[in-house]
């Protein structure tokens, strides 16, 4: 009758996503964005070397692993219950595979990826 | 009557199950005094300009829960609402959101009973207590975890403020799911195990998208929106604790 | 013989009928831009793990005019995402008691604050200086 939902885990994410977008990501869109592009800062910041470096640490990649996915999670979670808020009911199991597995591939890709760096 | 006394517009959404398809606005031209409530501009139009309209009241003191309806499209009590407060503008009145509309401003409550119903609303002792074994203590800290969520006067204002109820109808909702958590964190209670499984259904907790709205809305403060979220802790905490410490059963 | 005949009204364009939803359709929107940023950091990682040239070329893309105006809607859209995150935190977590007194959740929402403006002087620091 009461069917127990798996929802915990995507909401572990989505919280944990929602937790590191909303501590840090301003940071990283001001940098990355428009303080480096419009040069009000030195590209120096993110110079290749500097940034690889970085990524060889195993801080390094766990950091970057972590910005990189979880804002993921947090991000197809909410749009995966828009949907239902503007009426698209049907397809479930279709966008369920579709966004969630977008995310699942952006958290394989970049450990591989850093796994390799 | 008084000389002092001014007359606001007040647009009622009717309808009529034995005449109409669907409602329509009817507007009425209503006397009143800066001490009128909402409530008592409509007992007016029924008293005095149209019998036929039909509305919810009973305590006329914000405690019965029955008077609530839509007010210019935010659900309120319309017994602790004050014409003066929209004058000169006017005021539209609904039947509260995403019920059923039964008759004009009175709605179906009969889901909200059944979920109400469903989630046990009073205290499941451990075991059978009897007289000579005296009253179960609360220290104010206990009380204070759960006095909060059982102000609840079953109005549904958060029911008509949720537009995920709206949306999934089989949501248990803002209210039922506040008295559950008020019940579940009961220390004299011991249900606790049977009231998780309705939290942890598709239909439980996870109907809610933290829209917020239900707590602004709520007239005794209750803050149903945490207690269901709080409860989208304990439910995760119950998803994984299953997999550490199996208690069997179901 | 009963006469009933309950009335379900629609939902139709229920998000535009209350500021209190057009708020709330707002924050969930900013997922979509939170999303594309996600998305727009994994490729400079696939750029960087493909050495210097590829790295810097994307340093170049997000010089173009487009970039730029997308990063600033999207630090915007990063910013109203952490308010309204503080917000609500305080219905998520469990109630916090200080010397017997539950803690106001006004403190609760100031105490987000100070801490993200912390971090965020933290992480611009690392980035900045060292
Ligand atoms: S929680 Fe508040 S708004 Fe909801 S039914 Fe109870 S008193 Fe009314
Ligand atoms: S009439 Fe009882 S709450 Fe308004």
């Amino acid at each position: 009758m009461h069917k127990r939902s798996n929802e915990p885990i995507v909401w572990s994410l989505f919280g944990a996503g929602g937790v590191v977008v909303a501590y840090s990501m301003p940071v990283f869109i001001l940098i990355t964005g428009i303080a480096v592009p419009m040069g009000i800062v030195s590209a120096d910041v993110l110079a290749y070397d500097r940034l690889a470096g970085f990524a060889a640490g195993w801080f390094g990649k766990l950091f970057l692993l972590v910005i990189i996915s979880l804002p993921l999670w947090q991000s197809v979670h909410r749009i995966f219950l828009s949907l239902h808020d503007f009426g698209i009911t049907g397809g479930e199991v279709f966008f369920r595979v579709v966004l969630y597995g977008a995310a699942l591939w952006g958290t394989l890709l970049p450990l591989y990826l850093l796994i390799g760096m | 009557m008084a000389n002092n006394e001014k007359t606001i517009e007040i647009e009622v959404l009717r309808y009529r199950p034995e005449e109409d398809d669907k409602p329509f606005l009817q507007s009425f031209k209503v006397p009143f005094t800066d001490d009128m409530s909402v409530l008592q501009g409509v007992q007016y139009i029924k008293d005095y300009l149209d019998g036929s309209v039909s509305f919810r009241w009973s305590c006329r003191m914000a405690i019965c829960g029955s008077c609530g309806m839509m007010i210019n499209g935010v659900p309120k009590l319309s017994c602790k609402t004050f014409l003066r407060e929209y004058y000169p503008g006017k005021i539209t009145l609904e039947a509260l959101k995403h019920f059923p509309i039964e008759k004009d401003l009175v709605i179906d409550l009969s889901d909200f009973i059944g979920k109400l119903e469903s989630i046990k609303p009073y205290i499941v002792p451990d075991a059978p207590r009897a007289l000579e074994e005296g009253e179960y203590l609360q220290t104010p800290r206990q009380l204070d975890r759960i006095a909060q969520f059982s102000s609840c006067i079953n109005c549904m204002l958060c029911y008509a403020a949720c537009p995920q109820y709206g949306l999934k109808p089989e949501y248990l909702g803002p209210a039922a799911i506040a008295l559950l958590h008020r019940y579940n964190e009961d220390n004299r209670d011991s249900a606790k195990a049977e009231r998780m499984q309705l939290l942890n259904a598709h239909e439980g907790v996870w109907g809610c998208t933290l829209v917020g709205y239900c707590s602004e809305v709520c007239p005794k403060d209750v803050d149903p929106a945490a207690a269901i979220n709080r409860n989208k802790v304990n439910s995760t905490i119950d998803y994984l604790l299953r997999f550490v410490a199996p208690r069997g059963g179901n | 013989m009963s006469t009933r005949k309950p009335y379900v009204r629609p939902m139709t364009g229920w998000w535009l009928k209350n500021p209190v939803y057009i708020r709330y359709i707002l924050r969930e929107s900013t997922a979509v831009f939170v999303g594309i940023y996600a998305v727009i950091l994994l490729i400079g990682l696939i750029r960087l793990s493909s050495g210097e040239a590829a790295w810097n070329g994307w340093i170049d893309a997000m010089r173009s005019p487009g970039a730029i105006l997308f990063h600033c809607v999207a630090l915007g859209a990063a910013v109203y995402h952490a308010i309204t995150w503080f917000a609500v935190a305080p219905k998520v977590m469990p109630p916090l008691y200080f010397k017997g007194e539950k803690v106001p959740v006004e403190k609760l929402v100031t105490a987000q604050y100070i801490l993200a403006g912390v971090i965020y002087l933290v992480l611009l620091g690392l980035i900045l200086w060292s």
